[in-house]
């Protein structure tokens, strides 16, 4: 397979980092007042924010008996890319993104808890630097936790790439701007790494099956590796709030 | 020129807790196990999956025997019977008004649960049903009491009491309603002449005190404003 070069001869990435290393990975929960949970994520250079309304009544026409609707709204800034963008949301692309976020954060969220409610998720490239739906993912995931909406476990998403390291096959962890666009196969997982369970699968080139595996387990295993991060973000977050009601009371 | 400027980055916590050494409680995140046992019950904020009690909120837990909840810091608000609610009147129905009170759900004020102007105690006609909007309009404030909870988790009110009813001139603050403690009084007029309504969903209603607490020290003032006005 005449792959690009992603791998230097000394096995680093073009960014300077090894195969399976995430970018810095910097989070913050509660970043706005007006709605009931926000959270703003910066995975490498690729930053996003999250707000998320609900669960607040749906219109007569949505609204179903048996659990929440979950709606989602991608969004991408227009000083998000490279290229100025015209139309930050409602694109073929925006439109896809919002669909895909809405299976992977519909699987965490317990929608059999809030019948005929709903829960808006709206999520903001800010600058998209590689794995933007990833980033969107984990954030929302902050977002959900900080209104305080019940959710299986956490959602998180990774993305994973393949180079070639003396002919030997090596999965890449996390991808960025510059490895998309080399032009070789991105695999986007997202999932509930507690329960090992897949969300969404979505690959875009071609990959031989054989490679298939590899590439997989190492997009999982980024994506326990996120759930880590997460989690000590959302205990800090604990922490303050907490220490914060106690001056309250005093 | 030379003055120190700190430049922070968005993503950097900056903790402004005064009182950080006090002991922390243990703090749960969803998909962690609380206990591996059957021998308790499942509450707000958990579910069971493979055998375990798990949270499904990130929070603090409380027990109560063997019933075991997680709270968040913040949610939606959730209602219980007796708690005094201030809310916006969405929309005008045959027999009831739609109310927005910071809950997962829309609140619901009955009409044969308000007083009816003039205080009379009667059943509601026809004509009550057709004079509706002239008591409470879409976009009017109401301060309420909650009457009883629906299976659902909606709410339905209550306004049959002289200090609940319709607010007019003054100030809605939305706060967090966690942040408000259940207490015996939610009306408070403060010695600057201010009355205040914390209402437990989170809304709090600031206004002037009522004229007639404050006429004796201005009676004069009032005699003149209703000359200018004849």
């Amino acid at each position: 397979m005449p792959g690009p070069d992603l791998l230097s001869s000394q096995g680093l990435r073009l960014d300077g980092r090894r195969p399976n290393e995430l970018r810095r990975i910097r989070c913050k929960l509660g970043v706005f007042t007006q709605p009931d949970g926000s959270a703003y994520l910066e995975q490498g250079n690729t930053k996003v924010l999250a707000a998320v309304y609900g669960p607040h009544q749906a219109s007569k026409s949505k609204q179903l008996t048996e659990g929440v609707v979950v709606n989602c709204q991608y969004s991408m800034a227009t000083f998000s890319t490279g290229e100025r963008k015209n139309r930050p949301r409602g694109d073929r692309k925006s439109q896809e993104m919002s669909l895909h976020l809405r299976q992977a954060l519909a699987a965490a969220i317990k929608t059999e808890l809030y019948p005929r409610s709903q829960i808006d998720i709206y999520v903001e490239v800010l600058q998209a630097d590689g794995s933007a739906y990833c980033a969107c993912v984990n954030v929302a995931t902050l977002a959900l936790i900080d209104a305080g909406i019940p959710l299986r476990a956490y959602a998180c998403a990774c993305s994973s790439s393949m180079a070639w390291k003396g002919g030997e096959p090596e999965p890449l962890v996390d991808v960025s701007h510059v490895e998309e666009a080399a032009g070789g196969v991105c695999l986007t997982v997202a999932s509930l790494p507690s329960t090992e369970s897949i969300a969404l699968l979505e690959m875009s080139h071609r990959l031989h099956m054989d490679y298939f595996d590899v590439v997989l387990s190492r997009a999982m295993q980024g994506c326990r590796d996120i759930e880590v991060i997460l989690d000590k973000a959302v205990r800090e977050h604990l922490v303050e709030g907490w220490t914060k009601q106690d001056v309250v009371t005093i | 020129m030379s003055g120190h400027v700190s430049i922070r980055l968005a993503s950097e916590r900056v903790n402004h807790c005064v009182a950080s050494n006090n002991e922390l409680p243990q703090f749960y995140t969803p998909g962690e196990v609380i206990t591996g046992t059957q021998d308790f019950m499942r509450g707000h904020g958990t579910y069971v999956e493979d055998d375990s009690l798990k949270a499904s909120v990130a929070g603090v837990m409380q027990k109560v025997n063997k019933l075991i909840c997680i709270r968040p810091l913040k949610s939606r608000y959730v209602g219980e019977i007796g708690d005094v609610v201030v809310g916006r009147v969405l929309e005008v129905q045959q027999k009831r008004w739609k109310v927005e009170t910071n809950s997962r759900l829309d609140s619901i004020l009955q009409l044969s649960s308000v007083n009816l102007p003039g205080g009379e105690l009667r059943r509601r006609s026809a004509e009550d049903e057709q004079m509706m909007r002239k008591h409470l309009q879409e976009g009017d404030l109401i301060s309420a009491e909650v009457q009883s909870v629906f299976s659902d988790g909606s709410l339905s009110l209550h306004t049959r009491s002289l200090k609940y009813g319709k607010l007019s001139q003054g100030v809605l603050i939305k706060v967090f309603p966690s942040l408000i403690k259940r207490r015996k009084n939610h009306f408070h007029n403060l010695a600057c002449g201010v009355s205040v309504i914390i209402g437990n969903n989170g809304y709090i209603w600031i206004s002037p005190q009522k004229q007639d607490i404050m006429v004796d020290d201005n009676r004069e003032d009032i005699q003149n404003y209703e000359m200018q006005n004849a």
